[in-house]
This record gives structure tokens, sequence and C-alpha cells, in this order.
């Protein structure tokens, strides 16, 4: 019915849109050259990146990737420890961050009074927008002091006097490492994930959740029977994307992981990441020289991480038409 | 009929009911002081951020901090020529990269429909969302900065921009679809042309919107330091000039953050409680002006 409504005046139309069929022609160049001119934008990032590496990678071959040294002195590059940290740091973050994240959107879609639901929704929101720096500043300097005072002593001397499992929290509390970097990011990935949740959790068709509840259900049985099985994939989607933030934080960690380049088994240990450790020593390294090649190549293995984990979240957020 | 079923059933029974009902109710209750503790911990890492920002921001906060300019420790300054610097990078960047995510949201919405290039245009803008900002940092270093010669606030302004079209074009697109067809029939059936429409009918219809997409990605920019540490540097001495080494609020902060001077260090949480408060702000503000959608 409504197509037929633009369809009749065919050749009517045709002379008086003569100067529109310009214009549309000059519009429709327009957007479609800005769609094209985006996919050249990531292509570009990826090869300028990796023709930047490409002399480190020359030089040290595959190797680059599993090597555990980092010596601008002697000009010798490996990727391992700031890749370990990087995953490392962003995996305990998902598991610090996910469950608060799941318990704030559940409280935000089914618990919490309907009047509290927008202002506390929008206050979980503003905690995504504080730039990542200035959780780099707060964590370094009221998150490092407690860690090293309080928390830190006490798994130390809990968890870290148990047997096997005692070396992951052993070692001087300095405050700094592995695990304040990781709280760091998990306070910052929180509000991504919690409100990917809550959106999700939304778009539960209201009749399955009343059936639930009809049926006797508690709140708890609805979300873990009903919301959580219709919204699993998104949900995931959700998480990877959470990690995807994680995997390339720069200045956050910077502050707080301790940098030194080597692998512990203490999570307490400082460690690097490979953003913390570009930021960090980008300032020392001159044109053309190999330590500056070592560092884009880093970038370009940041990027492959970060590209296959936001595809996959991508995939599970927004599934392929006709899904 | 379920008394029957009741009174048929076994006592022993009735016993094991209640207590399943009590076990499930307590479950209840438990998740659901979990989840009220999850969200007191999330708004209370969000006060004790405001908090700290306000307590250390303030001491050194005064005329000095907007009319000085950066000085060496110990010799008073502000964070004049880092607060102009911050200004024009944020200003160009969104202006060079808001018509473009403008364009691209209209062409993922009007254009694209199910083409495979509309898919890969739209994938290939949720990475860019999301890509890690340091590494825009680095690819703007590569095409700006090493080709040029040294770092310059131009730089600094482009790395800005790419990070600027995703977020626009997510709004654009988001906010373009949700336009009624009728309304894009009733430009068309009066014989306005496919650009007419988009201009002077889904344009303004979603106005509103757009302005928020704008200022989310403003806010997203002006608290940006990783893409500008390699681009635009930092420069300790006043300067407008784009050419060159341009100082920004967040890479001064860093600086400042980092550095053993206590002086240093509060003007630092000085800056940065003036940077989180402008982008919360913004935020509010943005989410007001999409509140009040017609």
């Amino acid at each position: 019915m409504s197509s037929s409504a633009i369809s009749p005046p065919g050749h009517l139309a045709t002379a008086p849109r003569k100067s529109g069929s310009t214009g549309d022609r000059i519009f429709s160049g327009l957007c479609h050259g800005a769609g094209v001119f985006v996919l050249i934008l990531l292509g570009a990032i990826i090869i300028e990146l990796f023709i930047g590496g490409l002399p480190a990678f020359r030089a040290f071959g595959i190797g680059f990737v599993w090597g555990d040294n980092w010596d601008p002195v002697a000009e010798e590059f490996g990727a391992i420890v700031p890749i370990y940290g990087t995953i490392v740091t962003s995996v305990m973050a998902l598991a610090l961050a996910v469950p608060i994240a799941f318990g704030i959107a559940y409280f935000l879609t089914e618990i919490a009074p309907v009047p509290m639901r927008q202002p506390v929704g929008t206050a979980i929101e503003l905690l995504a927008a504080v730039p990542s720096i200035i959780y780099g500043m707060w964590g370094f300097f009221v998150i490092v002091p407690v860690m090293a005072q309080y928390v830190q002593p006490a798994l130390i001397d809990s968890i870290g006097e148990l047997p096997l499992i005692g070396v992951l929290f052993a070692g001087p509390p300095f405050g700094t490492g592995i695990f304040t970097a990781a709280l760091i990011l998990a306070i910052m990935i929180i509000p991504f994930i919690a409100a990917t949740m809550r959106d999700v959790f939304r778009t539960v068709p209201p009749v399955f959740k009343e059936s639930a509840y009809g049926l006797g259900c508690t709140r708890w049985e609805v979300m873990w029977n009903i919301v959580i099985p219709y919204t699993r994939r998104s949900v995931v989607g959700g998480i990877m994307l959470g990690l995807g933030r994680a995997l390339g934080e720069t200045l956050a960690v910077t502050f707080v992981i301790g940098n030194a380049n080597r692998i512990a088994t203490s999570v307490f240990a400082p460690g690097n990441t490979i953003a913390s450790l570009v930021a960090l020593e980008f300032g020392e390294a001159e044109a053309d020289s190999l330590k500056l090649s070592a560092l884009l190549a880093l970038g370009f293995i940041l990027f492959v991480l970060s590209f296959i984990v936001l595809a996959i979240s991508r995939f599970l957020l927004r599934p392929p038409a006709g899904q | 009929m379920s008394n029957t079923t009741m009174n048929a059933a076994p006592r022993k029974d009735l016993v094991v009911a209640r207590q399943l009902a009590a076990r499930r109710r307590r479950t209840d209750r438990i998740l659901l002081w979990l989840a009220l503790l999850a969200t007191v911990i999330g708004l209370a890492f969000l006060l004790s951020i405001i908090a700290t920002l306000l307590l250390r921001g303030l001491q050194a906060m005064s005329l000095h901090v907007f009319i000085d300019v950066t000085r060496p420790p110990g010799s008073g300054g502000g964070l004049l020529n880092a607060i102009v610097g911050s200004l024009i990078q944020t200003a160009i960047g969104t202006a060079v990269g808001t018509p473009i995510g403008l364009l691209v949201g209209t062409y993922l919405s009007e254009y694209a429909g199910k083409s495979r290039l509309g898919g890969s245009v739209r994938f290939v803008s949720d990475i860019l969302l999301s890509a890690p900002s340091i590494l825009i940092g680095l690819f703007v270093y590569q095409l700006m900065v090493l080709p040029f010669g040294g770092f310059s606030g131009i730089a600094g302004s482009m790395a800005l921009a790419v990070i600027v079209i995703p977020i626009v074009v997510r709004t654009t697109e988001d906010m373009l679809t949700l336009i009624p067809t009728a309304l894009r029939e009733a430009a068309v059936a009066l014989g306005a042309p496919k650009w007419k429409m988009i201009l002077l009918v889904c344009y303004p219809a979603v106005r509103n919107g757009l302005i928020t997409g704008v200022l989310l990605a403003v806010a997203r920019i002006a608290g940006e330091t990783a893409p500008l540490l390699f681009t635009s540097l930092g420069n300790l001495t006043w300067s407008t000039d784009l050419t060159k080494a341009m100082s920004s609020l967040p890479v001064t902060i860093y600086a400042y953050a980092g550095s053993p001077y206590p002086d240093w260090i509060a003007l630092g949480w000085t800056g940065a409680m003036l940077i989180t408060l402008g982008v919360l702000t913004i935020n509010i503000f943005a989410r007001i002006v999409l509140r009040q959608r017609n």
C-alpha cells in the first residue's frame, strides 16, 4: 500500500526531479564515500602498525612474540611479558567485574523500585564516562595505599600461608602490581558490562517473566531460569565487550601496575601490559630505532588481540542479519 | 481441585514442600541483598572518585589556574595553556569527526540496506568504537608525526577526530532508524528528492539525538590521554601554533601526577577535577537533551 503511494509518479516525476537527482547523486556519493573511508581507516591502522613493526618482526622473527627480554641497551626485544600482563590483568578484571556488574543489572531490572532505576542507572553510566587517567590517579593515590596497608598484608598473611595457592599471594605488599591493576580495570569495565546486561535483560518479553511469576517463581528464579537463558548470547557479548575495553586500557594501568618487565607468580608483584609499556617507553624511543619498531609491533599485537575479542563480542551482541 | 490433591498427598511431602519454599525464599533474599550490595559498591566507587577529586582538586584551585601557564615546580603557575590546548584540539577533533560520522551514519541508515558494504562498514565502525585509543595515537604518529618531522596540535586533533567518528556513526544510525516510515513517505510523496528528505525532514526530526551523539563524543575525547601522548605530546609553554607540540589537560595531568613535586601533584588534581566535572556535566546535559525529544 505505502509503496504504491511512492511509485506511481514515475514518468511524471522525472522532469521536475531533475535538480533533485543531481543533489541525490552528490549526497549519495558523499555518504558512500564516508562509508568507504571508515573501511580504509581501519585498514590503514592495521597496515601502518604492521609496517611500523616490520623491522622488529624481521629482526626477531616470530620469536618476538615469545621472547621474554626487553633490553633497549642491547636492542633485544620480546613481547611475551607484556602480552602475559595484558591477558592476566584483563581476565582477572573480568572475574572481579562480572559478578558485580551482574548484580547491578539484576538490581536495576528486577529489584529496584521503578522511580529509582533511572537515576541509579545514570549514575552507573557516569562511572563509564570518567576518563581513564582519572582512574589511574585515583587508583594510585587512593587504592594503592589501601592495598599496601590493609588488603595485601591481610591476604599475604592468610591465603599466602596456604600450600600450593600461597605463592600466588606471596611477596612484599607494594600496593601496586598486577592485582591492583586488575582491580582498577574491573572498576572501569563494571559500568560497561552492567549497562549492556541491563539493556539486554530489558529485551526479555514481559509475558515470559509474567508467566514464570504466575507459576510462583521468585525473582531470582525468574532471573536464573527465564532472563539468563533468553539473553545468554548477548550477556556473553557484553562481557567480551568489557574484555575488549580492558585489553587496551592504558593510563589507568600505567599508574598502578608497577611497570616491571617480568612474569611473576605472585599477583602482588609488579608487571606491565602492552599498552602501559608502549605509553611509558615511547617517549624514549627515537625515530627509526629498533625500539620504536618493537613498540609499534606490540601495538600491532594488541590490535590483533582486541580485534578478535571485539569481533566476537559484536557477533554475539548483533547477530548477522537473518537470525 | 487442588484441595483434593493436597489431601491425597502424604503429609511428609507437605513438610518437604514447606522447607523447599523456605529455601527458595532464602535464596531469593540472599541474592537480592547481594545485588543491592553490588549496586552500592558501584555507586561507592563513583562517590569516592568525585569526593577525592573535590577534596584534592580544590586545594590548588585559584584564579591562577585559569590565567597562568604551566611553570617549573616551585614557582606557582596555572594550567591556562593546557586548558586552551585541550579546547582547541577537542574543537577541531569534533569539527572534523562529526561530519564524517554523520555521513557514515546516514549511509548506514538510508543507503546501506542489507548490502555487504553496509555490513562491513557497520562492523568496522563498531570495532573502531571500542578499539584501544592508544593504537589510534600510534597510527596518527606513523601517519602525521614521523613524516612531518614533529609532534603537532593538528596531529592530536586528527587522533581525536578518529575517535569521534564511530561515536557519531552509532548515534546517527540509531536515531535515523527510529524515524517512522510514514514521515519519509510524506516527504517523498510531496516530491522531495531523497537528499532533501534526509536533510530537511529526517535530520530535524532527530536533532536532539544527533546533538546527544556529538556531546558524548566531546565528553569522550576531552579526557583522552593515550592518543595525545604520541601526537601533540604536550607543551609546557604557551603555544596555539597547530604545527607545534601542543599542551592538553589530560597529558599535563599525566605528567604532573607522576612527578615528585607536591605543587605539581596538587595542580594535577585540580586539572583532574576540572576535566572530570566538565566531562560529567556534558554527559548529564547530553542525557537531558536526549530526553527532550520533541
